[in-house]
C-alpha cells in the first residue's frame, strides 16, 4: 500500500462524507445531499456503498463485503480487494467478525450487534420516483410528509396481482417520519432494519446519503386489508437445512430440478460446519469445489 | 351567511404587463361562478391567484376553512394550503394528463386523494373509486386500466372524480371543456351540472365558452385585459350586457 | 306580491356607435296576491323587457322592482336566484332544454330543489304531465327531441310544479289546442285562487278576458320620443 491515501478517497472528501452521514443519522430516513466523486468502478457496481465505507472505515476496522448474501462474487471480491488494496485493513467473511459490512441487497441473518456498521449500496434512493418523476416535488412531499402517492404504488400491486407484489425495495417509514427505500433487500429482510448496529445507505449516480440509528423504528407501508408480510421461498435450505433464512432458487439441471439454497453464505456454512444438514447437503469437506 | 371565499383586491403582474388587478368578490357555499374573457384576459392568472398555484403581488384570498373560518390562503403557510388542496379544494385541469397521472391505474388516480389523507383500508378504497368511476360514467371493468387507454372525454370525467372523491367544497375549473368534441362536452357539462347540484358544491369556472356558463354559472365575472368589466346573474349579463366588451363577447357567438 | 317604481330602461349599444335605446321610463304598477294582470300593448311596446325586467333578466337602469321583499333591480344574484327558486316562477314561450335529463325529472326538479320529496315531486310531476296531454311512454325521455308543442306544455308543467307565489307568464297558451289551453286557463286559476300574483302576456284576448283581473298597457311606459 502505498501511493493511495488511506481507503483512496483524500481527507476533505472523506469529511464532506462524514458530514452527510452524521447529519443523515441525525434526521433518520432523510436523504442528505453529497458531493459523490467519481470511483474506480462503474456506477452501479456500488460506488456509493464504497465511498461511505471509505469514509467510516479505520485503520482497526475488519471489513466484510457481501453481494445478494454472498461473499464470493466479483462484486464483492472486487470492492473486498479494493479496501485490502487502498486501506490495507483486515477483511473477513465471518459476519460476526466484522465491523463494517458493505452490503448489495441483503441483510445478512446473523442478528448484527452494537458496534457493527452496515453499508448498503443503493440504486435509486427515491421511494417516490417511479411515481412522481419530480425531484422539486418529492423533495416537497418528504418535507411535508404527503406520503399518499406510497400507498398508491402499493394499490396498483394489489389491484394488478391480488397482493402487494412488491418483493424487494419495498418502502419503510423510519422513526414514523420519513419514507424511505431501504435498497432492493428482499421484504423478508425488512424486519431486520430495526437493528443494533448503525445502517448506513450510500447512492452513487444519485448523489445521496441516509441513515437509520441503531433501535430506529421502521415500519413497512401497507394496507389494513393488506398487511405487510415478510415472504420468503417455502422451503428449507437443501445444503444446511435452515428454515428461517432468506433462499435463492438454482436450476440445477436441464430436467427441471431444483436446489434451495441460503443467499447467506456466511451463515450457511457455519450452520453446516455446526453440523447442520439440508436435504441434499454434503458435510463441509467433502465439497467438489 | 359567511362567504366561503372572499376575495380582495387581488393583483398579479408579470414584469410590467398586468396579469389581473383590482379583482374583488364574495363567493357564497353552492354558488357557481363563471370567469369567461378571451385568451390573455388574466382569467387563468386570477384562477391561479385563487387557488393557490401563483402567489398575487397584492390581495386577500379568505376561505371559509372548517375550523378556524376566514383565513388568508395568500399568506397561510405552504403545507396548510396544501392540505387545502387535497381536502377542500379541487382543480380541474383543461388538459386531463395535467390532472391526473398517467402511469397509475384509473382506480389508483381516484384513490389516490383518499390515500393522501390517511385511508389505509385497500377494500374501502377500492369501493370508494368504483363507486365514483360508476357516478362520472365509467365502466367498472375499466378500474384497472390506465388513463392513457382512455378517450379525452373519459379522462376529463376520471379527473372530476379524482377530484371530487374526497368531498371537497370548492372546485377551481379551467376550462373542464376545452379540446373535446361538441357532443362529449355537452355529456361532461350534464354531468357537471348533476354532481354540482348534489354536491352542493361552490365552483369557480374559467373558460371561454359562454354556452358553458349559461348552462353551470349562476353569475358571471366578465374579464378583459386583467380588469373585471362587468359581473352578474349569468342570464343578465349573457341577454343583457352592459359593457361594450361584454355586448362584442355576446353578439360574436355564432347561432346555431 | 309585486311593486314596480318609477322604473326605466334603456340599451346602449356600444358597438354600434354607443346608440342608446330608450325602452322604458317611469313604469309603476302593482300586483297583489291572487290577482292576475294581464300586459297589453302593440308589439315593441316593452311587453317583454318589462316581464325580462321583473325576472332580473334585464338589468333596469333606475327604479325599483319589489317582489317577496326583494328589490330585483339592485339585488345581489344570489337573491335573485333565491328569489327564483322560492318565490318568482316564469313560464316562458321557449324550454331551455337540458341534454339527457328525462321530461319527468325537468318538471319535478322546481320541486326537489326547494327540498320536497322525491315521491311527492314525482306523484305532482306526473299529474300535471297528465292533465298536460303528455303521453306517458314520453315522460322518461328527455324533451329534447319532442315537438315545438310538446315542450312547450312541458315548460308549462315545470312552471306550474311548485306553487310560487308570484308567477310570469309569456304567452302561455300561444300555438296550443283547445283542450291544452283549457288546462292550462284552468291551472292559471288555481293558481290566482290558491293566492298567487300573476303577469302575463295573452295575445288570446279570450284567455286574457277570463284569467286577468285587469290589463296595462305597456306603451304607457314607452319614452315619448320627440324627435
Amino acid at each position: 500500500m502505498s501511493e493511495y491515501n488511506f481507503a483512496y478517497l483524500d481527507e476533505q472528501t472523506k469529511r464532506m462524507i462524514r458530514r452527510a452521514i452524521l447529519k443523515g443519522l441525525a434526521i433518520p430516513g432523510y436523504q442528505v445531499p453529497f458531493a459523490s466523486r467519481e470511483m474506480p468502478m462503474p456506477y452501479g457496481w456500488g460506488t456509493g456503498g464504497v465511498q461511505v465505507s471509505a469514509a467510516v472505515l479505520t485503520p482497526d476496522d475488519t471489513f466484510k463485503v457481501i453481494d445478494q448474501g454472498a461473499d464470493d462474487t466479483t462484486n464483492a471480491v472486487s470492492i473486498r480487494r479494493f479496501f485490502e488494496k487502498t486501506a490495507g485493513v483486515a477483511v473477513t467473511e465471518a459476519t460476526a467478525q466484522a465491523s463494517v459490512i458493505q452490503t448489495r441487497h441483503r441483510i445478512p441473518e446473523e442478528v448484527l450487534r452494537e458496534g457493527q456498521i452496515l453499508v448498503y449500496q443503493v440504486p435509486i434512493p427515491e421511494p417516490l420516483r417511479f411515481l412522481e418523476p419530480s425531484e422539486v416535488e418529492t423533495r416537497k412531499m418528504h418535507s411535508l410528509e404527503e406520503y399518499g402517492l406510497m400507498h398508491v404504488k402499493l394499490y396498483e400491486d394489489i389491484s394488478q396481482h391480488g397482493a402487494i407484489a412488491t418483493a424487494y425495495a419495498y418502502p419503510v417509514k423510519v422513526e414514523g417520519r420519513y419514507v424511505m427505500d431501504p435498497s432492493p433487500i428482499p421484504k423478508f429482510d425488512n424486519p431486520k432494519l430495526e437493528m443494533a448496529a448503525i445502517q448506513l445507505f450510500g447512492a452513487g449516480r444519485e448523489q445521496r446519503i441516509y441513515a437509520v440509528p441503531p433501535y430506529s423504528k421502521v415500519v413497512s407501508l401497507d394496507f389494513e386489508d393488506f398487511p405487510f408480510e415478510a415472504s420468503k421461498a417455502d422451503h428449507a435450505c437443501d445444503l444446511c437445512g435452515a428454515e428461517d433464512s432468506y433462499l435463492d432458487e438454482l436450476i440445477v439441471d436441464d430436467d427441471g430440478g431444483r436446489l434451495f439454497m441460503c443467499s447467506d453464505t456466511d451463515y450457511c456454512q457455519g450452520r453446516r460446519k455446526a453440523g447442520h444438514l439440508g436435504a441434499k447437503g454434503t458435510p463441509v469437506g467433502e465439497d467438489a469445489a | 351567511m359567511t362567504p366561503l371565499l372572499q376575495v380582495e383586491n387581488i393583483a398579479k403582474f408579470y414584469g410590467a404587463r398586468v396579469g389581473c388587478t383590482d379583482v374583488s368578490f364574495d363567493l357564497f357555499p353552492g354558488e357557481v361562478m363563471g370567469i369567461v374573457g378571451e385568451s390573455g384576459s388574466g382569467k387563468s392568472t386570477l384562477l391561479n391567484c385563487l387557488a393557490g398555484h401563483l402567489t398575487p403581488d397584492a390581495g386577500a384570498v379568505r376561505f371559509d376553512t372548517r375550523t378556524e373560518g376566514l383565513r388568508d390562503t395568500v399568506t397561510m403557510n405552504e403545507p396548510e394550503r396544501r392540505m387545502l388542496g387535497r381536502t377542500d379544494w379541487a382543480f380541474v385541469h383543461q388538459h386531463a394528463r395535467d390532472g391526473l397521472r398517467m402511469n397509475v391505474s384509473a382506480g389508483g388516480n381516484v384513490g389516490e386523494r383518499l390515500m393522501a389523507v390517511g385511508a389505509r383500508h385497500y377494500g374501502q378504497i377500492r369501493d370508494a373509486a368504483t363507486d365514483w368511476l360508476g357516478r362520472v360514467e365509467i365502466a367498472a371493468d375499466r378500474i384497472d386500466d390506465r388513463p392513457t387507454a382512455f378517450s379525452g372525454g373519459m379522462q376529463q370525467r376520471l379527473q372530476i372524480a379524482r377530484n371530487l372523491v374526497t368531498g371537497p367544497r370548492l372546485v377551481f375549473m379551467d376550462e373542464p371543456t376545452g379540446g373535446l368534441d361538441v357532443s362529449v362536452q355537452a355529456r361532461l357539462l350534464d354531468l357537471l351540472r348533476g354532481l354540482v347540484r348534489e354536491m352542493g358544491l361552490s365552483a369557480i369556472i374559467v373558460t371561454h365558452d359562454l354556452a358553458v356558463v349559461r348552462l353551470l354559472a349562476d353569475r358571471l365575472m366578465v374579464m378583459k385585459d386583467g380588469h373585471v368589466v362587468e359581473t352578474g346573474l349569468t342570464d343578465q349579463v349573457l341577454d343583457d350586457p352592459q359593457h361594450a366588451y361584454t355586448q362584442l363577447l355576446v353578439s360574436s357567438v355564432l347561432q346555431v | 306580491m309585486i311593486q314596480v317604481e318609477n322604473l326605466s330602461k334603456s340599451f346602449t349599444l356600444h358597438n354600434q356607435g354607443g346608440t342608446v335605446i330608450p325602452v322604458m321610463e317611469g313604469a309603476a304598477f302593482e300586483v297583489a296576491p291572487g290577482e292576475c294582470v294581464g300586459l297589453t300593448g302593440a308589439s315593441g311596446a316593452g311587453k317583454s323587457t318589462l316581464m325580462r325586467m321583473l325576472y332580473g333578466n334585464y338589468l333596469a337602469a333606475s327604479g325599483h322592482i319589489r317582489i317577496g321583499g326583494v328589490d330585483v333591480a339592485t339585488a345581489e344574484p344570489r337573491e335573485i336566484l333565491a328569489l327564483r327558486r322560492g318565490t318568482l316562477g316564469y313560464v316562458s314561450q321557449f324550454l331551455r332544454v337540458v341534454p339527457r335529463v328525462s321530461t319527468l325529472d325537468v318538471v319535478a326538479e322546481p320541486l326537489l330543489r326547494t327540498g320536497h320529496a322525491r315521491d311527492a315531486a314525482e306523484a305532482r310531476a306526473r299529474d300535471l304531465l297528465a292533465r298536460l296531454n303528455i303521453p306517458e311512454r314520453l315522460w322518461g325521455l328527455s324533451p329534447t327531441t319532442f315537438s315545438g308543442g310538446e315542450q312547450q306544455r312541458v315548460n308549462i308543467a315545470r312552471g306550474f310544479a311548485y306553487d310560487y307565489p308570484a308567477l310570469l307568464l309569456d304567452e302561455p297558451t300561444a300555438s296550443l289546442d283547445i283542450a291544452n289551453r283549457e288546462v292550462v286557463l284552468s291551472l292559471i286559476e288555481e293558481a290566482k285562487a290558491r293566492g298567487a300574483a300573476i303577469v302575463g302576456i295573452f295575445h288570446d284576448e279570450a284567455a286574457r278576458d277570463r284569467v286577468c283581473d285587469r290589463v296595462i298597457d305597456a306603451a304607457a311606459f314607452t319614452p315619448k320620443v320627440s324627435a
